[in-house]
C-alpha cells in the first residue's frame, strides 16, 4: 500500500500546474463568470485542452483519451480544482461520448466524436421527464420507426443548457412490452429537428440553465441510434456511473472548502476572526475530516478502475458522499457570508456593497440543492446500494 | 499508487484471521473474559510460535521489521474477534517505547522476550486527574545518587495486572502539565513500593491502578533520556492510535455483516425486516461509515512515515470518525437487532463495548477534534 507520489508524478503535477496557469487567465474566467459570454468562454477553454490534448482524461488512448494512469487523473483533477477552475460540461465529454464509443458502431465514432472531443458540438441530456424522474425507466417519450426513421414525440425536463445545445441524446421508449427497463432505445437527436421546442425553467437560483424540451412528431433518422433498439438501458445505465463518479466532485469541495476558510478567516465577529470561534471550528473540521476520508474512497475507487474494474455501485456512494458534502461547504459559506447571503445579483462593486462573495455563496447554495436531486437522487442511490452491495 | 497489500501482509492477514475463526469464536472468548487475567496466556504462547509478537521489531532484535501496514492488517483481524489478548500493551506500547527509546541494552534483554512471549508489558501513563491529557502527570521520578526514586499513582493501565514490567511516566521537572521533564521508566511489576490493584473493563480486559511508594531503579532503566519522555511517547501513541483505528475497522466490519446477516433473515410481518426501506437506507449508512473510517485509516497508515503536523492532524482526524462513525454503527447494529440486541448474551453488545474502550482510549472524540482544530485553524 502506497499513495506517495513517484518523481514523474510530481513532474507531471508541474507540468499541469503551468499549463493551467497559462493557459487559464483572468480574462477567460471573467467571461466564464457571464451569462452573456459563457457559452463561448466554454468552448474557448474547452478547445485549449482539446489542443493541449487533455479534454478527455477518462476516455480510453485510441478514441483521444490521455492514456494517463489513475494517479495522473488523481493528479489532474486536484490541480484542476485548485486552480479554481470548473470541470468540463460533462453532457458530450463525460457522458454521451462514453456510451459512443463502447456502444456506438464505427460511423456512429467517425460521426460524433470528433465533435465531442473539439466542443464544436454542444451536447445535453434527455433522460428525465416530467413523470418521470427518480423511477427514470419509466419514461414515455415514444419512438416509432417509419422506415429509415424514429417519429419521436413526447417530453424531457430538468435539460441542462438545451438552449446552447447542438444535439440530445435521449431515452425513448420503442417498445411497452416486458419490463419497463425492456423497450427502451438510444437516440442522437438534432436540436435543430423540426418538432423541437425549448421552454426554459428558472431554478431556485434565478438562473436560467434548465429546461423543459418538447418533442412533437420530430424526425430521427435510424443510423443515430446507438446499439440495437430496446437495450437503451443497458447503456444508460453504463452512463449514469459515470456521471456519479463525476458528480461527486471532491477535489472541488476541497477546494471549495478551502476558500470558505479563508472567508471565515478575514470576517471579523466580536472583534475576532470568524476561524478561531470554536463552534465554526467544530464545523469546519466536520467537513473536513470527512472529505480528508471521502478523498482517499475516491482514490481507491479509482485504483479499482485502473485495476480493470468498472465503476459500479462504489460510485453511487461516491455520488451520495460527495453530493452531501458539497452541500455542508455550501450552507458553511452561507452562515460565513451572514446578512449578505441575501444580496441579489447587482452592479455595485464590492467597494460600494461592502462585501464579495454573499451573492455568489447563495447562488451556489441555491442550485446546489439539486446535487442530491439529480443524476438519480441520494435515496436511489442509497436503494442501489442495498441491492448491489448489500444484497438486500 | 495502489492499495494492495504485499504477499506478507496478506499472509500475516490470513494467518491472524484462520487463528480468530478457528480458535476464537465467541463462547470461547466470554470464558476467557471470565477468567482472572482477562486474556489467555496460552493464545499468548501461540501468538509468539505464530511470529506475531515479533512483527513491529527490528530484525535487529529477532524481529520482523514491520511497518504501519502489518500491524494494520493485524488488529484489524484482532478486532474481528475482539481478542482480549495484550497485543497493544506489551507489543506496541511498551514494546514500542522500547523499540523507539530504550538503550541497546534494554532493547537487547527485553525484546527477544516479548517475541518469544516471555514478557508481558505495560504502559503506565494516566492518573486520576489527567482524562485525555497524557501529559498531566505527578507521578514523580526523582533522581538519588545513581537510583531514581518512584512515588506516586497510575490508573487504568492497560495489561497492569498481568504485565511482567511496566515503563511508567513520571515527572522529574518542570510543571503538573508540561511535554518537557516527562521521564519514562522501567519498573519491574514485581519491585518493592509496587503495588497493584486489579479490576475489569466492560470490554472484558482487566487493568489495574498502580501505587509506587519509594520505588527504586537504577537511572540506566530510563527509557530514552530524563525529561525527554515525551518526545519518545508522542510518536508511540500516535501509531497506537492507528492500531486501534485498525481494530476499530475490524469491529465495524462485524457488527455490519452480522446485522445485514440478521435483517436477512429476522421475520415480522411475514418478510424479511431487511426487506423495509427504512431499514435498508440505514444500513447503507453504516456501509458508507464504514468505508469512510477505512478511507481514513488507509491514509493514516500511508502518512504515518512522517511526524509533522500532516501526519498529527491526520491520526487526529481518524480518531474522530472512528469515535462518531463507530457510535453509529454500534447503535445501528443494536437498534436492528432488536431486544437481542440488548442481551448480554449476543455478541453484539460485546463489539459495542470494546469499541467504546477503543473510542477512550487515548482520547476521545471531542479530544482529538480539538487537537485537530488547533494544528489546522490556530493562526
Amino acid at each position: 500500500m502506497d499513495t506517495s507520489f513517484a518523481p514523474e508524478d510530481l513532474a507531471f503535477r508541474d507540468e499541469v500546474r503551468a499549463f493551467f496557469a497559462e493557459a487559464y487567465d483572468s480574462e477567460l474566467q471573467a467571461r466564464l463568470n457571464n451569462l452573456e459570454t459563457f457559452k463561448e468562454a466554454v468552448i474557448d477553454w474547452q478547445k485549449r485542452l482539446y489542443k493541449k490534448g487533455w479534454i478527455a482524461p477518462g476516455w480510453p488512448k485510441e478514441y483521444g483519451g490521455t492514456g494517463w494512469n489513475a494517479t495522473q487523473k488523481f493528479i489532474y483533477e486536484t490541480e484542476r480544482s485548485a486552480a479554481g477552475i470548473r470541470d468540463v460540461i460533462p453532457f458530450g465529454l463525460n457522458m454521451v461520448g462514453p456510451v459512443i464509443y463502447a456502444f456506438g458502431n464505427e460511423e456512429q465514432k467517425a460521426r460524433f466524436l470528433p465533435g465531442i472531443l473539439q466542443s464544436d458540438d454542444w451536447w445535453c441530456q434527455g433522460y428525465s421527464e416530467p413523470g418521470a424522474g427518480s423511477d427514470l425507466a419509466s419514461l414515455k417519450t415514444r419512438a416509432v420507426r417509419e422506415g429509415d426513421e424514429y417519429v419521436v414525440t413526447g417530453a424531457k425536463i430538468w435539460t441542462s443548457y438545451a438552449q446552447y445545445a447542438d444535439w440530445i441524446f435521449c431515452l425513448v421508449r420503442t417498445s411497452n412490452e416486458g419490463k419497463k427497463q425492456n423497450g427502451i432505445s438510444f437516440l442522437l437527436i438534432d436540436m435543430k429537428s423540426p418538432g423541437i421546442k425549448v421552454n426554459p425553467i428558472v431554478s431556485i437560483d434565478n438562473h436560467h440553465s434548465l429546461n423543459e424540451v418538447e418533442f412533437n412528431e420530430v424526425r430521427v433518422p435510424v443510423a443515430n441510434l446507438i446499439g440495437e433498439q430496446d437495450k437503451g438501458w443497458t447503456y444508460a445505465k453504463a452512463l449514469l456511473a459515470h456521471e456519479r463518479t463525476a458528480i461527486a466532485g471532491v477535489a472541488d469541495s476541497k477546494r471549495s472548502l478551502a476558500e470558505t476558510r479563508a472567508f471565515a478567516e478575514r470576517e471579523v465577529n466580536g472583534g475576532k476572526s470568524l476561524l478561531s470561534d470554536p463552534l465554526f471550528q467544530k464545523r469546519l473540521s466536520d467537513i473536513e475530516i470527512e472529505l480528508m476520508a471521502l478523498e482517499f474512497t475516491e482514490l481507491r475507487v479509482l485504483a479499482t478502475v485502473a485495476a480493470g474494474g468498472a465503476p459500479g455501485a462504489e460510485s453511487s456512494m461516491l455520488k451520495i458522499k460527495g453530493t452531501e458534502m458539497q452541500q455542508a461547504v455550501q450552507e458553511l459559506r452561507m452562515e460565513v457570508a451572514a446578512y449578505y447571503q441575501g444580496v441579489l445579483p447587482n452592479d455595485l462593486t464590492p467597494e460600494q456593497l461592502g462585501h464579495d462573495f454573499g451573492s455568489q455563496a447563495r447562488q451556489t447554495y441555491m442550485y446546489g440543492r439539486a446535487s442530491t436531486i439529480y443524476g438519480g437522487s441520494n435515496e436511489v442511490q442509497k436503494n442501489i446500494i442495498a441491492k448491489a452491495v448489500l444484497g438486500l | 499508487m495502489n492499495f494492495e497489500f504485499t504477499e506478507e501482509q496478506g499472509m500475516l492477514r490470513d494467518s491472524v484471521a484462520r487463528f480468530v475463526q478457528d480458535s476464537y469464536d465467541f463462547d470461547t472468548r466470554c470464558k476467557i473474559a471470565a477468567s482472572d487475567e482477562g486474556m489467555s496466556r496460552e493464545n499468548w504462547q501461540t501468538f509468539a510460535e505464530l511470529g506475531w509478537l515479533s512483527v513491529p521489531f527490528a530484525e535487529a532484535h529477532g524481529g520482523f521489521g514491520g511497518g504501519p501496514v502489518d500491524t494494520m492488517v493485524m488488529m484489524e483481524e484482532f478486532g474481528k474477534g475482539i481478542v482480549l489478548e495484550p497485543y497493544l500493551a506489551t507489543v506496541l506500547l511498551f514494546g514500542g517505547l522500547l523499540q523507539r527509546g530504550g538503550s541497546v541494552e534494554q532493547q537487547a534483554e527485553l525484546i527477544p522476550r516479548i517475541i518469544e512471549g516471555s514478557c508481558l508489558g505495560a504502559f503506565a501513563y494516566l492518573e486520576r486527574q489527567s482524562r485525555h491529557a497524557i501529559t498531566d502527570i505527578k507521578t514523580t521520578a526523582a533522581v538519588q545518587g545513581d537510583q531514581l526514586v518512584l512515588n506516586g499513582e497510575k490508573v487504568v493501565v492497560f495489561n497492569g495486572a498481568s504485565a511482567d514490567q511496566l515503563i511508567v511516566a513520571a515527572r522529574s521537572s518542570g510543571e503538573q502539565s508540561d511535554e518537557d521533564g516527562i521521564t519514562l521508566v522501567l519498573v519491574p511489576a514485581d519491585a518493592a513500593g509496587v503495588e497493584r490493584t486489579a479490576y475489569r473493563m466492560m470490554d472484558g480486559q482487566v487493568v489495574a491502578n498502580i501505587t509506587f511508594t519509594d520505588v527504586r531503579v537504577p537511572v540506566a532503566d530510563i527509557v530514552g533520556e530524563a525529561g525527554e519522555g515525551y518526545a519518545v511517547m508522542s510518536p508511540v501513541i500516535t501509531r497506537a492510535n492507528v492500531a486501534l483505528a485498525a481494530e476499530a475497522l475490524g469491529i465495524m466490519g462485524q457488527l455490519n455483516a452480522k446485522t445485514l446477516e440478521y435483517t436477512k433473515t429476522r421475520k415480522q410481518f411475514d418478510v424479511p425486516i431487511g426487506s423495509f426501506q427504512a431499514l435498508q437506507h440505514r444500513m447503507v449508512d453504516t456501509f458508507m461509515a464504514y468505508e469512510q473510517v477505512k478511507s481514513l485509516l488507509y491514509r493514516a497508515v500511508c502518512e504515518l512515515d512522517g511526524e509533522g503536523d500532516a501526519t498529527a492532524a491526520c491520526v487526529h482526524a481518524l480518531k474522530v470518525l472512528v469515535d462518531r462513525n463507530g457510535k453509529k454503527i454500534f447503535g445501528e447494529a443494536i437498534q436492528l437487532h432488536g431486544g437481542m440486541g440488548i442481551t448480554d448474551e449476543l455478541d453484539i453488545g460485546h463489539y459495542a463495548k470494546r469499541l467504546m474502550m477503543i473510542n477512550t482510549t487515548f482520547g476521545n472524540g471531542d479530544y482529538h477534534q480539538a487537537k485537530f482544530n488547533e494544528l489546522r485553524y490556530s493562526a
